[in-house]
């Protein structure tokens, strides 16, 4: 298997109360397959997707790529996060060039960060400072810097999160063309049902209190989905339901912390 | 209007309101001279260059004492940052120096050193240090946690994540640190000088003061003034709005 989550724990501790996050996650990822986590907010997707970069630490369990174990970040793994967390003091190319530089020459750098910034259509924008751009163009950068590293393993927490609608559903066909051209392993967490449906082969449907895996539904149709609309009709009232029950979960949770005050 | 424009109209008015007060209650020169006097003593210590002297001697031991002492911030700054223990014991040390003014240090500083340029340098890198400790100690502080983390997914770690993603981010506060030391520097300079030994500004100042040459005193006044402004306006504002700018933090 290329990506194996196994038992995978996770809990906080706060104010010496412990508060489990994540409750035996177990996940197993294909190589080349695109996969979506969906959930509410305070289902612990975002965290098991810093667990999968290597920035946070799982309490109990293990994940293995490509049957190593992950034991902190590494430049196998591409992390794109909501914010496009560019460094303000380098232009767009110099960020792109950013995780290649130990390795390469300036030049070769340059030539590849100009083929990646290609690939995300910022050609014209190479030597701009990341505040002169927009945030969709500040996510693309992102985008490239990530692919820029060569990954096997993409992972995109919530990246187009903080983007108007037009710009959201440009940046899917950008995300979908990459994903087609490279064959990367894409894991992205997201809230939008509607986002998911649409990039991903699998959907992983997360429940909250605690993070558990509810479903994972197999989307096998053909690319751009908009051809298949009615069908996957069918499968957002099945996502639909299955996170109504979640959310009544946690509101039902709310009353009765209030209740009890 | 101009504000440039403002500006000279209420320069002109403030000399002119000057001497005329001057000429109409006739004030003695050893109370208040009048502004043609003062211009005049300047014109003449720069002519026969004594004032020339104390300005290069003055200048001299403010870059000693800053560049000494914007070096020693900088590595206290990150050693505060960096190590919780060094902030809470150092770190407290540092904030309570901070209030207190250099120049109280003269005394001890005249036991150590003599009656010489060291004492004074001694005051200037004191007034700067600990201006510049607190601002790099609070850019590094303040670097966002998502820089930190990006920069992890691409395997940068240990002191390439520092001086690559750390230090650069710190840089605005740093810049503001700088432009802060220069001018606690440059204060410390002046109160060192009058009070201890010369050549310099502060020195001549309190010289001209013991002969009563108060045309003398406020020219040396003005000149203290003018280069804090230039200095600061034409350099480290300058260097400071480029870097906000180029930050993408200058609010246009």
């Amino acid at each position: 298997m290329f990506l194996s989550i196994n038992n995978l724990h996770k809990s906080f501790t706060n104010n010496g109360k412990t508060e489990l996050v994540l409750s035996d996650i177990q996940l197993d990822v294909n190589e080349g397959e695109f996969v979506s986590i969906l959930g509410p907010s305070g289902c612990g997707k975002s965290t098991l997707l810093s667990i999968v970069a290597g920035l946070t630490n799982a309490t109990d369990g293990s994940i293995e790529l490509s049957g190593k174990t992950i034991k902190g970040p590494g430049k196998e793994r591409g992390m794109v996060f909501q914010q496009a967390a560019l460094f303000p003091w380098l232009s767009v190319e110099e960020n792109v060039m950013f995780p290649l530089l130990p390795e390469m020459s300036k030049k070769e750098a340059q030539q590849k960060a100009h083929q990646y910034l290609q690939m995300v259509q910022l050609s014209a924008y190479t030597k701009h400072s990341p505040h002169e751009i927009s945030g969709g163009m500040q996510q693309r950068v992102a985008i490239a810097r990530a692919l820029a590293m060569d990954p096997a393993l993409l992972l995109m927490d919530e990246p187009f999160g903080a983007l108007d609608e037009q710009t959201r559903s440009r940046l899917h066909e950008i995300v979908e063309k990459i994903f087609l051209e490279t064959k990367k392993t894409i894991l992205f967490v997201t809230h939008s049902i509607a986002e998911s449906l649409k990039l991903s082969d699998r959907i992983v449907v997360m429940g909250t209190q605690p993070g558990t895996i509810l479903d994972v539904i197999e989307l096998d149709f053909p690319r751009p989905r908009s051809q298949s609309k009615e069908e996957l009709l069918y499968y957002e009232e099945k996502i639909q339901a299955l996170l109504k029950s979640e959310i009544d979960k946690v509101t039902e949770k709310e009353q009765k912390n209030a209740a009890s005050r | 209007m101009q504000p440039a424009v403002k500006r000279i109209i209420f320069y002109v008015l403030l000399f002119t309101i000057w001497q005329g007060a001057v000429y109409v209650f006739d004030v003695s020169p050893s109370l208040l001279p009048a502004p043609t006097d003062v211009f005049a003593s300047l014109y003449e210590g720069f002519s026969n260059l004594t004032l020339v002297y104390d300005l290069v001697a003055s200048f001299r031991r403010l870059f000693i004492g800053l560049a000494i002492a914007l070096v020693l911030g900088l590595l206290l700054g990150v050693l505060l940052a960096k190590s919780k223990t060094a902030d809470e014991t150092l770190g407290s040390l540092i904030l309570a120096l901070q209030s207190v003014p250099s120049i109280v240090w003269l005394p001890l500083a005249i036991m150590w050193f003599g009656l010489n340029e060291m004492a004074v340098i001694f005051i200037v890198v004191l007034g700067a240090t600990i201006v510049m400790t607190i601002n790099v100690r609070t850019g590094i502080i303040n670097v966002p946690p998502l820089f930190i983390k990006a920069a992890k997914t691409m395997n940068y770690r240990g002191f390439r994540l520092f001086s690559k993603v750390t230090i650069p981010a710190s840089i605005p506060y740093a810049v503001t640190g700088m432009r802060l030391a220069w001018a606690f520097a440059w204060r410390a300079l002046m109160a060192g000088e009058l009070l201890s030994t010369g050549p310099g500004l502060g020195y001549s100042l309190r010289f001209a003061s013991d002969f009563g040459d108060m045309s003398r005193v406020i020219a040396i006044m003005l000149l203290i003034m003018l280069i804090g402004i230039i200095v600061d306006l034409l350099f480290f504002q300058r260097v400071e709005k480029k870097v906000l700018k180029k930050w993408g933090l200058a609010t246009s």
